[in-house]
């Protein structure tokens, strides 16, 4: 049983009580809902003829099912105009706080209550959505739940769980060029596998996650998911405090130097008890990319897609499943491989540093006749913020489109979707079997700036050729 | 709200790991405000004849009998609803991901965890003769089918509020008023701004 962690301390500080099935009832200092999983929620809460508690402790936004080109109300789907319909009138009804469209606050969920400063150290955050564990990067305890479970932080502002482990994951020392934050989760996932983390929270912890940015450490805590951790965080530092200073829900100048200092004491002891602790050298990380149907089927750019000898007996059967699916065979190298579609955003790497990144390498080369590459800020701020940089014309001039805020392809529960056995290399986080809109589609999960090298040479490349 | 002691039926197995929630209902049928009709398209994309759910000799099953990590991936709820919509009344499983159980859970679905060996005999059993009873027993753990007896797993949280009938949490949560307001008057952040 782990101790004095940041999750323990947030833990018991939240905790209603124990509920007679022995769960804990715990307080959620911050609810984010979106229209995919929130409909049904609210209609239990008038099947009960109740209200929502805590009306202001819920940020509401559209980021699923919104186009990404014509974004013009109604929308041309009715099915998504339905969705958008029933979060204004549930917002409207419950007087709850909503970024709409064109509001210049609207994005995906995990990009905009960052950006915001709603999300802040020491908060338990949940969201119909399992990439919540992304609001960790600030040393919160985030977790995704299901719509029921929306239902229950709607009308009594607690859920009913039961407390996690906490694994710790070290990291140290430098990334070598060409290595992001990408590459790191996503090769921690390949070598603890997509089940390690049920039932544990993953402590990222190390040097490696001190000397990231925010938006790095948000790209990590939001694949712990992937890494099966419901929950990811980093303890708080100054690189926290200095993100939050000043945004729009930040605490005020008044009350800044307490939240500060109670900010650092939520931070993880130096004694801590961990249930386990991983550790990995930073240098040993490459440029990695997934070559199958979980993100844990990853490998560095320049390895060949493994055999089955090289896997343990559980990995196998999904790996020859994989194989089929991708089309890839055992042993051949994955760099050369045609790709169709490159798309850069999501919650993992749609955010300004990401698309920075993904322009250095775009500035002055070319996507690669036949592909079509497309880049998709992860928020409404996000796109200003890149358009007042220029970003969006290296972009254009490069010949990826520059689109509307939302999740995009990431889950093509919009009109951006892969067409038959299209292969795309994607920034995005899940490369699941008809994940990105086609039944048939594939994905390779890799860094945007990966994604920029496999546009512009028209196959999977390694972006380290890139480097002058 | 009703206890949940025993789930008793026809058994339909769904073999292989890490199954998705993806496969369990792809995202175009999320487009959607409520969870009804989805029962109909669980297993959307991987219904091509010969999958279990297609076999008519499976019809009207109500236990779901799958391997490791299943439910793995979003967390939708749309999910189980969809395989509760179905018939689906319990499911037995070498694993599942934290999510999805949780999910099951709070819509009185319980999944029970086994061995592999205990898994993967079950599935045969279902392949060979797909009329198999099978009875699971929330209070003892115990699964019968034929003259066999497995013992699953289920964790003592949810399998008491099967057992009492409290696995609806909505109305044990609000029933702490008092309790909600006092942790929210000593949270730190809930004073800045
Ligand atoms: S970008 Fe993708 S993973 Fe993130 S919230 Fe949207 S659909 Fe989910």
């Amino acid at each position: 049983m782990s101790e004095r962690t940041l999750f323990d301390k947030v833990w018991d500080l939240h905790t209603v009580g124990i509920l007679p099935g022995g769960q804990t009832q715990l307080f959620i200092g911050l609810h984010l809902i979106h229209e995919v999983t929130s409909p049904q929620a609210f209609a239990m809460l008038r099947e009960r003829n109740l209200k929502v508690l805590f009306p202001e402790r819920t940020v509401a936004t559209v980021d699923h099912i919104v186009p990404t080109e014509i974004q013009a109300r109604p929308f041309v789907d009715e099915l998504a105009e339905q969705m958008i319909q029933a979060l204004e009138d549930n917002c409207k009804e419950q007087g709850i706080r909503f970024y709409n469209i064109g509001c210049g606050n609207q994005g995906i969920v995990h990009v905009i209550a960052p950006e915001q400063g709603f999300t802040q150290p020491g908060m338990t955050i949940a969201c119909g959505d399992s990439h919540t564990s992304t609001h960790g990067a600030f040393g919160a305890i985030a977790f995704g739940i299901g719509t029921t479970q929306v239902r229950d932080v709607l009308a009594s502002q607690t859920l009913c769980l039961s407390k996690l482990k906490v694994r710790r994951i070290e990291v140290n020392g430098a990334l070598k060029p060409g290595v992001f934050a990408k590459d790191v989760i996503l090769h921690i996932i390949r070598t603890l596998g997509v089940k390690a983390g049920v039932g544990f929270a993953y402590e990222f912890a190390g040097t490696t996650f001190e000397a990231m940015i925010m938006e790095e450490r948000m790209t990590i805590c939001n694949m712990a998911i992937e890494g099966g951790a419901r929950c990811g965080y980093i303890n708080p530092d100054q690189v926290t405090f200095d993100y939050l200073k000043g945004r729009d829900f930040a605490p005020t100048s008044e009350q800044w130097d307490a939240a500060v200092a109670w900010w650092k004491t939520i931070a993880s002891d130096s004694d801590a008890v961990y249930d386990d602790t991983v550790v990995f050298d930073a240098a040993q990380i490459a440029p990695t990319v997934t070559w199958g149907i979980t993100p844990g089927q990853g490998i560095a750019v320049d390895e060949s897609v493994p055999t089955v000898e090289t896997m343990s007996i559980d990995e196998r059967p999904i790996a020859e499943e994989a194989y089929l699916y991708m089309d890839l065979k055992p042993g051949q190298p994955l760099i050369g491989t045609k790709v169709d579609v490159c798309f850069i955003g999501s919650c993992t790497n749609g955010r300004l540093s990401d698309l920075r990144e993904a322009a250095k390498f775009a500035e002055g080369r070319h996507v690669a006749p036949g592909v079509k590459a497309f880049v998709v800020p992860g928020s409404e701020r996000v796109k200003l913020a890149a358009e007042a940089e220029g970003l969006h014309e290296i972009f254009l001039a490069a010949g990826f489109e520059w689109r509307e805020a939302g999740c995009s392809m990431c889950l093509a529960m919009n009109p951006d979707k892969l067409v038959g056995r299209q292969l795309s290399a994607s920034s995005s986080n899940r490369n699941f079997k008809g994940r990105q809109g086609s039944s048939s589609g594939r994905t390779l999960l890799m860094s945007p700036a990966m994604v920029v090298a496999a546009a512009v040479k028209g196959e999977v490349a390694d972006v380290r050729e890139f480097l002058v | 709200m009703s206890s949940i002691t025993n789930i008793a039926g026809q058994g339909i197995p769904l073999i292989g790991n890490d199954i998705d929630t993806d496969r369990i209902i792809p995202a175009r049928f999320l487009r959607c405000i409520t969870f009804d009709g989805l029962g109909e398209y669980v297993f959307a994309d991987d219904r091509n004849g010969s999958h279990s759910f297609d076999n008519p000799a499976f019809a009207g099953a109500n236990i779901l009998v799958v391997n490791r990590n299943f439910g793995c991936g979003s967390s939708r709820e749309h999910a189980p609803q969809a395989i509760a919509r179905w018939g689906i009344k319990a499911i037995i499983g070498e694993s599942f991901a934290e999510i999805f159980i949780g999910n099951c859970a709070a819509i009185g679905l319980p999944c029970l965890t086994a061995n592999t060996e205990a898994v993967e005999a079950l599935q045969n059993r279902l392949l060979r003769n797909p009329a198999t009873q099978i009875s699971v027993d929330i209070e003892s753990l115990d699964i019968h089918y034929d003259d066999i007896v497995v013992h699953g797993n289920l964790d003592h949280g949810p399998r008491q509020t099967f057992l009492t009938g409290t696995w609806d949490a909505c109305g044990q949560l609000l029933a702490q008023k008092s309790a909600i307001q006092a942790t929210a008057a000593k949270l730190p952040y809930l004073q800045f701004g």
